[in-house]
């Protein structure tokens, strides 16, 4: 009788180092491990690498030390395209300026990391229809960009984030540009969407009450990723 | 499930199939929110592509026009012997050619440049008074004819006006003349009329007994029987020419070779395929000339579409950074960008294969076949659509736009998706000084380029070498951009707030500044180019004509080629009332080769001890060896022949060649085929030829031109007065300015169309670059910056980059000005000229294109303002 083998976690990461141009360490052995499912919110003082973090983890900047797995699959030595096509199969993202692409409607927004992952149009189109419906804007996939607000931009933009189902979502500061009324109905609709996806999550954030819908919460500092209660004041340190 | 809606990637089909699809939509959504940059693009490459084609359509359409002209006078012949001169060859030798085997048929030919009109004052059968032109006169022997070149065999009318029944023998009447249907529009006659023909100064009345019905329509020509041609026009024992047909099987090689023994020196064999190369060497020059000059507005609109590229790359980096994130790769982003351009260029070549067909139906309407050139005469030019060219055309137009989407799209791909979704710009450090060496190494490169020799005749290294020039010169800008301003920013005065931003943007970013600036300075450079080359060659060319038409009064036999004034009509002339001295000149067409065009003998007056009084010379005059006959040969016939001073070379003059001595060159802008001067008493000792073609008068003190020409057409020969034309040297000077203005307005409307391009380039770069910056111009909104000062540092932006681009377009275009002076020209059409900078004009355009740079700026300025601050620093993209 065979064990089951366990699922490979949706992100692992082992002593990650990164320094900034001018030679400035960002962080250095830096480990998390995401379980599949898993929400975790990353906080932290501006500067100290949350962002990196993340652009790390999609495979957009480059490590000077460790290693980064998305769903089991180790990100050194892949070639830019490689991590292209992992980071469209793989993760979804979800930013703070939205960027949603103006001149498409919002039912193409939406299917465009479908459109990416050679999905064919019409079932597509359908599952933005799909997505749509899921984040409240039912009917509206005709529309364009201009005419929506800031709140109902950010709720494409977690559509786009979850249409192809990827393995884990990165959220940069997903309520930042919003006020705190749309920014609690955000933050439920992503739980809410994240949970039904069975994605994981990785939510770089300042705002506590963003930080309040994860399943774990770390802070990034000297002392690298710490959960929160173990965290120090850095006037303290 | 995933499976369901995503299929398995497979990295090696990532960007094909579906992303396409995405790829579409990002296109059409750009398109449909920016349509004016679609349209602006797609056009610059359309008037490109118009422009090319149109004057590539007119060109082979006049060629196709000029060779049906030749195939007309020719007939179907497969071989002639020519004669070298109009005066012809002894008819000797058409028995020895009919004794040689593999000649089955030949047909000998009087062939004269003749005039023509029905007999002035007489009605017509058309009842119109009489007209005439010029023609071709053809004396045939009518049973020979018939077997080497039927077209040009006669059909006698039946019945027609004036017809007295004598159809049946017309061809053999001495007084019949079968004319071609242009023949007979240009007599405005109908069969049955009489008209005068003059040829050799002689004029013969003739009846129309019929058309030619194998000859082309666009030709004039005439045929009489060979024996009155010979007997009455003075040409007894004399043939111009001998049609050849060989028999079937034949070693043509061989029957070539035979005759070519037998040939006196006044005599050529051509073939026609030689009779193609002339035809072609006519105008190559010119007409590959007027396609370079089209490709010019190309290449502008090539720039065009990098400038918009290249912003339209740079507004939408954010957008090409989610893009990136969200998985499309590099290479497939790359040819997202690409593929933009292409589709410009295919709209725009589309577009302008249309447009050109157009222009090309008109230009044939208002300039003539050859354009303006006056290579091809006036014939009627029937345009053709070729399709091959056509697709050719298209192509070259969808090539630039690729061409110039590649440094845009690669820009693209190399952007860090992170940096840009910030908003971040990657700008590099302000004080990084831009490399000079691309720049510098590509103008280098131009420069050796232009030392080198032609290529198949034509200046190709000389094209090279300014498309390198220009190259260098807009790789250059960022360099020559900061150098520039930098010597501004030094100057320690008072700037205000919007000078000193608007000095501070462009120094600190330029390589944005020449983004904008590379349509300004190729446009600029190219126009200018062609306008000093333009003005040195028209100041030349006045300055030569002073110098070669000092005297008073020119009279001009036309079609006199076979024999004009005789020695008592120029003893009569010289002694007219009011004519103090009178230099007559002999023109004599010489053809010294079998594939290229006739070059001119010119027999005057010349002092073999000071040819400088009667020639322009370029440098000095060879000391002539004892016996020999000196000749000055023009440069072009320097070049086409490879003669220099102190040469020997033969010349088919009388029965022999004639040895001569090349003594110098001098400067001839009338023959650009080539001109040998030759003293008159060398060339009657040559030819026993008395006739002169030209005559040049100086009037007595207290004469008047009017008068005395006057009298001067009294004591014409009757038969020579309706073809001698008198002029003054003001109305001689005044024509040949109108001539060449004429054969240049085709020259200035291309350059018109680039300079045009080149300022919608300038609006449309500024309008882009300025709207792209609401974000900055609410910024300095937000800290206080008034709207006019803004208006006012947008301004200032406008004139400096005007100003850099008018700066480097200037110096860049004198110095390739310079190569189309001394190396495109001279390998063109062969001759060389001073150089003469139109400064007035430059003047007007640089405040013209300062004023349309920093206006431009200002108008887009305020469109960009008209968003409120706020809006503008929260926007995305």
């Amino acid at each position: 009788m065979s064990v089951p083998t366990p699922p490979a976690p949706a992100l692992a990461v082992n002593g990650l180092g990164k320094s900034v141009p001018g030679g400035r360490r960002l962080f250095d052995g830096l480990d998390l491990v995401v379980a599949p499912g898993e929400i975790v919110a990353i906080m932290g003082e501006s500067g100290v690498g949350k962002s990196t973090l993340l652009n790390l983890v999609a495979g957009l900047d480059s490590a000077d030390a460790g290693s980064i797995a998305i769903a089991g699959r180790d990100l050194a030595g892949l070639d830019d395209d490689v991590r292209t096509l992992l980071r469209r199969d793989s993760i979804g993202f979800v930013f703070q300026a939205f960027h949603v692409l103006p001149h498409l409607t919002l039912a193409q927004n939406i299917a465009l990391p479908l459109l990416l992952a050679r999905a064919a149009p019409g079932p597509a189109l359908v599952r933005a229809d799909a997505m749509l419906a899921a984040v409240g804007l039912a009917g509206r996939g005709g529309d364009y960009p201009a005419q929506l607000s800031g709140g109902e931009l950010q709720r494409i933009a977690i559509a786009r984030a979850l249409v192809h189902r990827p393995a884990l979502i990165l959220a940069d500061e997903p309520t930042g540009n919003l006020d705190p009324e749309t920014a609690a109905r955000i933050l439920a609709l992503l739980l809410e969407q994240v949970r039904a996806s069975g994605a994981a999550a990785v939510i770089v954030t300042h705002s506590d009450r963003a930080a309040a819908i994860a399943d774990r919460v770390l802070v990034l500092g000297a002392a690298g990723l710490v959960p929160r209660g173990d965290a120090l004041p850095r006037a303290a340190e | 499930m995933p499976g369901a809606v995503v299929a398995q990637h497979d990295p090696a089909h990532a960007v094909t199939g579906y992303p396409g699809v995405a790829a579409r939509w990002m296109m059409l959504g750009e398109w449909r929110a920016h349509p004016a940059r679609l349209i602006v693009g797609a056009l610059a490459i359309a008037v490109g592509v118009a422009l090319g084609f149109a004057v590539h359509v007119v060109n082979r359409t006049a060629l196709e026009s000029f060779d049906r002209a030749v195939r007309s006078v020719n007939g179907a012949a497969e071989l002639q012997v020519r004669a070298a001169t109009p005066a012809g060859f002894a008819e000797e030798l058409y028995p020895r050619i009919a004794g040689l085997a593999g000649v089955t048929a030949l047909s000998p030919v009087v062939e004269l440049a003749a005039s023509a009109g029905t007999p002035a004052g007489t009605a017509t059968a058309g009842g119109r008074d009489g007209r005439g032109g010029r023609l071709t006169l053809l004396g045939l022997d009518i049973l020979r004819a018939v077997r080497v070149t039927p077209s040009l065999v006669g059909m006698p009318m039946a019945g027609g006006p004036g017809s007295d029944g004598r159809d049946a023998s017309a061809p053999f009447d001495g007084d019949a003349v079968f004319v071609s249907r242009a023949a007979l529009r240009l007599f405005a006659a109908r069969i049955g009329d009489e008209v005068s023909i003059t040829a050799a100064g002689v004029t013969r009345r003739l009846r129309i007994a019929g058309t030619l019905a194998g000859a082309g329509d666009d030709q004039a020509l005439a045929v009489i029987d060979i024996a009155d041609a010979q007997w009455r026009f003075g040409q007894v024992g004399r043939l111009q020419r001998i049609d050849l047909r060989l028999a079937p099987g034949v070693d043509r090689d061989a029957v070539r070779a035979a005759i070519g023994t037998m040939l006196p020196v006044d005599a050529a064999l051509v073939s026609p395929e030689n009779e193609a190369q002339r035809s072609d060497s006519l105008s190559r020059a010119y007409r590959v000339n007027l396609e370079m000059l089209a490709m010019v507005a190309l290449l502008t609109g090539g720039f065009l579409v990098f400038s918009a590229q290249s912003l339209s790359v740079a507004r939408r980096r954010p957008q090409f950074a989610l893009l990136r994130v969200l998985g499309l790769t590099r290479a497939a982003l790359v040819r997202q960008v690409v593929t933009e351009g292409a589709i410009l260029g295919v709209v725009g070549a589309a577009l302008g294969i249309g447009l050109g067909y157009a222009l090309a139906d008109l230009a044939v309407r208002l300039l003539g076949g050859d354009l303006g050139g006056g290579y091809f005469g006036q014939g009627a030019v029937r345009l053709a659509f070729p399709a091959l060219a056509a697709l050719a055309f298209a192509g070259i137009g969808v090539g630039v736009a690729v061409v110039s989407s590649l440094l845009p799209a690669t820009a693209a791909g190399r952007a860090q998706p992170a940096v840009a979704l910030k908003g971040g710009s990657e700008a590099a450090d302000p004080r990084t000084q831009p490399p000079g060496w691309p720049g510098l190494l590509l103008l280098a490169a131009g420069g050796v380029a232009a030392l080198g020799p032609p290529i198949w005749g034509l200046p190709l290294l000389g094209y090279l070498a300014m498309a390198l020039l220009l190259a260098g010169g807009v790789a250059a800008m960022p360099w020559l951009t900061r150098r520039l301003l930098a010597q501004i920013v030094r100057v320690r005065v008072q700037r205000t707030v919007a000078i000193d931003l608007a000095l501070q943007r462009l120094w600190g970013a330029p390589g944005q500044a020449a983004v904008a600036l590379c349509g300004i300075v190729a446009s600029t450079s190219l126009m200018v180019a062609m306008a000093v080359m333009v003005a040195s060659f028209r100041t030349s060319v006045d300055a030569w004509l002073v110098q070669v038409l000092p005297s008073d009064v020119y009279l001009h036999v036309e079609g006199a080629e076979a024999g004009g004034l005789d020695r008592a009509a120029q003893a009569r002339l010289a002694g007219a009332p009011g004519v103090a001295t009178i230099r007559f000149v002999r023109q004599l067409p010489l053809r010294l080769a079998a594939d290229k065009p006739a070059v001119m003998l010119v027999a005057q007056t010349i002092d073999a001890g000071a040819p400088g009084a009667a020639l322009p010379l370029l440098g000095r005059s060879l000391p002539v060896p004892a016996g020999a006959v000196p000749v000055w040969v023009s440069e072009p016939m320097g070049w086409l022949y490879g003669v220099k001073p102190g040469d020997s070379m033969k010349l088919p003059l009388g029965d022999g060649a004639r040895p001569v001595f090349v003594a110098g060159v001098w400067r001839d802008y009338a023959r650009q085929f080539g001109a040998i001067a030759m003293a008159t008493r060398d060339y009657a000792a040559a030819t026993g030829d008395a006739t002169v073609t030209e005559a040049a008068v100086m009037l007595a003190p207290g004469a008047a031109a009017g008068p005395v020409t006057a009298a001067l057409r009294r004591r014409l020969p009757p038969g020579l007065v309706a073809q001698t034309r008198f002029a003054e040297p003001r109305q001689l000077r005044a024509m040949a300015l109108k001539v060449f203005d004429r054969s240049f307005a085709i020259t200035y409307a291309l350059e018109a169309i680039a300079i045009g391009i080149g300022l919608i380039g300038v609006a449309t770069t500024f309008s882009a670059q300025t709207l792209a910056r609401r974000r900055e111009f609410g910024m300095l909104r937000h800290i206080g910056v008034q709207r006019r000062q803004i208006i006012a540092m947008l301004a200032a932006e406008g004139a400096l980059l005007g100003g850099v681009g008018v700066v480097a377009g200037l110096g860049l275009g004198v110095v390739m000005a310079q190569v189309l002076i001394h190396v495109v020209n001279p390998q063109s059409f062969h001759w060389t000229m001073d150089t003469s900078i139109p400064w007035g004009l430059f003047a007007g355009l640089a405040a013209a294109l300062v004023a349309a740079a920093a206006g431009t700026a200002v108008l887009a300025g305020r469109r960009a303002l008209s968003a409120d601050a706020v809006n503008a620093v929260r926007q995305d993209w």
